[in-house]
């Protein structure tokens, strides 16, 4: 399988963003989406997982067969905000989504104690804070079975401890054939990941 | 589907009980009417089905512009969204007016018999009433999911949905008031005004979702 972009460009509002991003992720290589505040990123991710039209350029998934037809179906999205409510609790949350998304991997508390939240599955979501917040989005990736991450800034607002644990999961994804396209500022320890600057050739 | 709609009345129920806000509402209005209208029993049992009807319909009306904002803001309307392959949208909205319809609608429908009293309508007229408007507050769901979908990306349009959708919702209020007075009140019929009502929440039920879906994707 292979996630493909060619001249890609994208825009809000109106107004060009980014124009001719070309790359090419392959099954079990990553793609770090890098740059300055306002050059693209989410909206780069936006396009990817569909939920933006490309203002022009092409975008592929090549290889997925009748089961990963489109980026959109193929791909777990983790944006800016959790997807979780505030009033169910953190067990009630994800096991929504297992049904919701199907392709079910690992089961609610197995996902919870690979990012640490096992002990508090029964707290409802608004108490958790920030990080626990992002752990438990995280959880979300590992309960339903996806071949394509897109992750924006997925490490913000967690310590240096889950931050190695999240490291741990991306690189199993990895292993396993999995693609990910993540827009960070911060080292994600993916090692030989490929990187995408972007904002540079705009100016 | 059916752990979304499970989802969505667990989160009606649970979370700052619109359905109670509702059914005080509706309460509200009901009551304020005799007060209003004087005590005439007859004039109160003939404009009672229509004052139960004008009351459901505003009170269903609260709470409306939350059904994909809530969503919006906290990200899980993009994930419907990119689920879309999987779950055709208009289904999830479907789903989701549903539940929003469980929670916050049938509780009105459900405590419409006793506010009836308050206008001394009949008994058959409050069977009437009631029937009518378990069959047609799902309409106005329906079209108002249209509205909510359409005013997901401001901030404040609580009233721009209400605006947006009573024009709409006009042929449902008409004939569920004509159907719940044909119980009561001899030459007018009830079937053929109550088959009608049924049919446009069928129309809706199709033509709502899809619109909303569409208006959705193309939120942003």
């Amino acid at each position: 399988m292979r996630l493909a972009a060619e001249a890609l460009s994208g825009e809000r509002g109106g107004e060009v963003i980014f124009s001719g991003t070309s790359f090419a992720v392959a099954c079990g290589e990553a793609l770090l989406v890098t740059g300055p505040n306002g050059a693209g990123k989410t909206t780069l991710l936006r396009i990817l997982a569909g939920l933006l039209r490309p203002a022009a350029g092409r975008l592929a998934l090549d290889g997925g067969g009748e089961e990963w037809p489109d980026v959109g179906p193929a791909c777990h999205y983790l944006g800016h905000f959790n997807a979780m409510k505030t009033a169910l609790t953190v067990e009630e949350n994800l096991v929504f989504w297992q049904r919701f998304l199907g392709q079910a991997r690992m089961t609610v508390s197995e996902a919870l104690e690979a990012v640490g939240l096992e002990d508090i599955e029964h707290l409802p979501f608004g108490y958790l804070s920030t990080g626990q917040r992002r752990r438990a989005a995280i959880a979300r990736l590992l309960i339903s079975y996806r071949p394509v991450w897109l992750l924006d800034e997925p490490t913000a607002g967690l310590d240096r401890a889950s931050e190695g644990r999240f490291g741990q999961l991306m690189r199993g994804h990895l292993r396993e054939g999995g693609m990910i396209v993540a827009a960070t500022h911060l080292p994600l320890g993916l090692e030989g990941a490929g990187e995408l600057r972007m904002g540079e050739e705009a100016t | 589907m059916f752990a979304l709609y499970l989802r969505e009345v667990r989160l009606g129920v649970r979370a700052g009980g619109g359905a109670l806000t509702g059914v005080l509402f509706f309460l509200a209005v009901v009551a304020v009417i005799p007060f209003g209208v004087g005590p005439d029993l007859d004039l109160l049992a003939r404009i009672g089905p229509a004052v139960l009807w004008i009351g459901a319909l505003l009170a269903s009306l609260l709470g409306l512009e939350r059904l994909f904002q809530a969503d919006r803001e906290d990200g899980s309307l993009d994930m419907l969204l990119i689920a879309d392959g999987r779950h055709m949208l208009a289904l999830s909205v479907f789903v989701k007016c549903l539940a929003h319809w469980t929670a916050n609608v049938l509780p009105l429908v459900a405590v419409a018999p006793l506010l009836g009293l308050f206008m001394n309508v009949p008994p058959v007229g409050l069977a009437a009433a009631t029937l009518t408007l378990l069959i047609g507050t799902p309409a106005i769901t329906f079209i108002g999911a249209v509205g909510a979908a359409l005013v997901v990306a401001l901030p404040r349009g609580g009233l721009l949905v209400s605006v947006l959708i009573l024009p709409l919702s006009i042929p449902v209020l008409i004939f569920g008031v004509a159907a719940s007075r044909g119980a009561v009140a001899e030459p007018d019929p009830f079937l053929p005004p109550f088959l009608i009502l049924t049919a446009l929440t069928l129309f809706f039920a199709v033509i709502g979702p899809a619109a909303a879906a569409l208006a959705l994707r193309n939120a942003d």
